[in-house]
């Protein structure tokens, strides 16, 4: 086995690598959390006025 | 509760405001060295002859105009989303000082004749150990203010800019690997690469290419995931499809650069393999480009009468057409024709005005307001002309240019019966006067556009005072 055929075989793993991302995005498990994510840059509307202690699930998670 | 915290929104000022000045700066020696082709004798002195300020208009438009929106976009949405202000606020204004210091030092060393001849990557060396000293500060602080978020999720966005962040520190110290010239026992501002030949030319290009892939492309797309929601008032089309787009990217980009030397003495097989890259990479592209057009599905009337978005959604059609073309031009039968032409030329400035400029202005028109206390700009209207002026210039750029670069790749492959050349060169030049008057002509109308839009940002500016708006509540107020 010589230098060249492990290229290929990175190449080949970086592949699978990319297919499995894939996969992996568009299970249902990860459903809810990318919707939850997704609201990320839209949960403040008014730039002046804090949006008050409103708390997300996303929050909830990273504080318990 | 910590309602008193606010977002560090005063670095994000400074780089807005510059965004808009270094836009007028760089676009401006862009339409002199445009006027310069069709009239040589505006090359009036050496340090304002067209071979010094090229470089200084690309080193412009890319690291001034590109980087002050990048930093400024970057800063803001990172903090918003992670409900956290800015780690470091000290290292953070370094970057700012540090920043236009380095673009100071350009627009001094290049017109003086100090260059390292690497296309993107003129900079001599002490100028390149401040952009790596500034630019680790810059990492520090994004990265930091992400490790600090009161929030579960990194978004999508943050993980383009992050991406940006991290590519192109790699980029600049593999590239820039130079040995200074020492004369009479003391150091000189003047450097040779770290590498020869064809291995020179590789890494150039591999930066290169990814200074396009990741500068140009995957921090202006952090720009469009949190923007054109924001300006749309609604989320992303499709979450999942931003993770694939992400590391489509990553896993392809890199590979793409090979496709600036076809036909060259890189070995065929590398320029094959930059060429197929090349080819994936139109998937991810488009996959981007959909996603964020798509955001508006549903909410379409929202562009009759706001010229923000017409910016942002204009700036996203651009990015599919280039993103096209790229890919097209990178087959080597097709880049026989077209390299070494203005068709090059054109197809970059279509990524760059029509993709990069476009979505940077209506990220800073959105910012701007709520960077300075104002409800909206001072004009809607002026948007609205800014609009319509940069595209019909971007048009008039990039259609005169396609004509001009397939003309001259025509007229050098053409031979005659006998073997010979049917044209000299310079009648390839003669042809090509009346397209790069109209070249002239789109840039000069790009930059009416940005002159319109510094007026607009100083009058929304005027009276408007600085304001940081209150850290959203963190997880702590619970």
């Amino acid at each position: 086995m010589d230098i060249n055929d492990l290229r290929s075989l990175f190449t080949v793993l970086a592949f699978i690598a990319f297919i499995g991302i894939v996969w992996w995005a568009y299970s249902d498990r990860r459903k809810a959390t990318y919707d939850e994510a997704a609201m990320l840059p839209l949960d403040d509307d008014s730039p002046f006025v804090p949006s008050g202690p409103q708390v997300t699930k996303n929050q909830e998670r990273k504080s318990s | 509760m910590q309602s008193q915290a606010t977002y560090n929104y005063k670095v994000v000022r400074q780089f807005a405001v510059m965004t808009v000045i270094w836009g007028i700066v760089g676009m401006l020696v862009g339409v002199i060295i445009a006027a310069q082709l069709v009239w040589p004798e505006l090359n009036v002195h050496e340090f304002l002859s067209y071979g010094r300020l090229r470089p200084l208009h690309t080193n412009a438009v890319i690291f001034a105009f590109g980087g002050c929106a990048l930093f400024a976009t970057s800063y803001y949405a990172v903090q918003r989303t992670s409900h956290a202000p800015l780690f470091a606020p000290g290292l953070a204004a370094f970057t700012f000082w540090g920043w236009q210091l380095i673009i100071v030092l350009a627009a001094l060393s290049l017109p003086l004749g100090f260059t390292s001849g690497k296309e993107y990557a003129e900079l001599e060396w002490p100028i390149d150990i401040l952009i790596t000293v500034v630019w680790v500060s810059y990492a520090v602080v994004f990265f930091g203010t992400i490790m600090k978020r009161t929030v579960s999720h990194i978004y999508v966005a943050n993980w383009f800019f992050g991406g940006f962040i991290l590519t192109v520190a790699v980029l600049h110290l593999v590239n820039s690997a130079a040995v200074p010239v020492m004369a009479a026992g003391i150091l000189t501002p003047k450097s040779y690469s770290a590498y020869a030949g064809v291995q020179d030319a590789m890494i150039q290009w591999w930066y290169g290419h990814n200074a396009v892939g990741f500068f140009l492309t995957a921090g202006f797309l952090g720009m469009m995931y949190y923007f054109v929601p924001k300006q749309a008032g609604r989320p992303v089309y499709s979450y999942r499809l931003s993770v694939v787009h992400f590391w489509a990217l990553i896993f392809t980009y890199m590979w793409a650069g090979p496709h600036h030397l076809h036909y060259t003495a890189l070995p065929d097989w590398t320029q094959s393999v930059g060429m197929i890259f090349s080819l994936i990479l139109l998937a991810p592209s488009w996959g981007g480009m959909i996603n964020g057009i798509m955001t508006l599905s549903g909410a379409w009337h929202k562009l009759r009468d706001d010229p923000i978005l017409k910016f942002m959604i204009t700036s996203l059609s651009f990015y599919g057409m280039s993103t096209f073309e790229g890919p097209m031009m990178s087959i080597k039968t097709v880049n026989a024709l077209s390299h070494y032409t203005d068709w090059t030329v054109g197809h970059v400035h279509s990524g760059a005005l029509g993709w990069v400029a476009m979505i940077s202005i209506g990220s800073i028109y959105y910012l701007l307001p709520r960077l300075f206390g104002k409800p909206e700009m001072h004009s809607k209207k002026a948007i609205e002309v800014h609009f319509w002026i940069a595209t019909i210039g971007v048009v008039l750029y990039i259609a005169s240019m396609w004509i001009a670069g397939v003309m001259q790749g025509l007229m050098w492959r053409a031979t005659n019966v006998d073997g010979t050349l049917t044209y000299s060169f310079v009648e390839s030049v003669k042809a090509t006067y009346p397209f790069w008057t109209i070249r002239l002509l789109g840039g000069l109308l790009f930059l009416a556009g940005m002159i319109i839009m510094a007026w607009n940002m100083f009058l929304t500016m005027a009276g408007g005072k600085a304001v940081n708006a209150p850290v959203l509540a963190p997880a702590a107020a619970h």
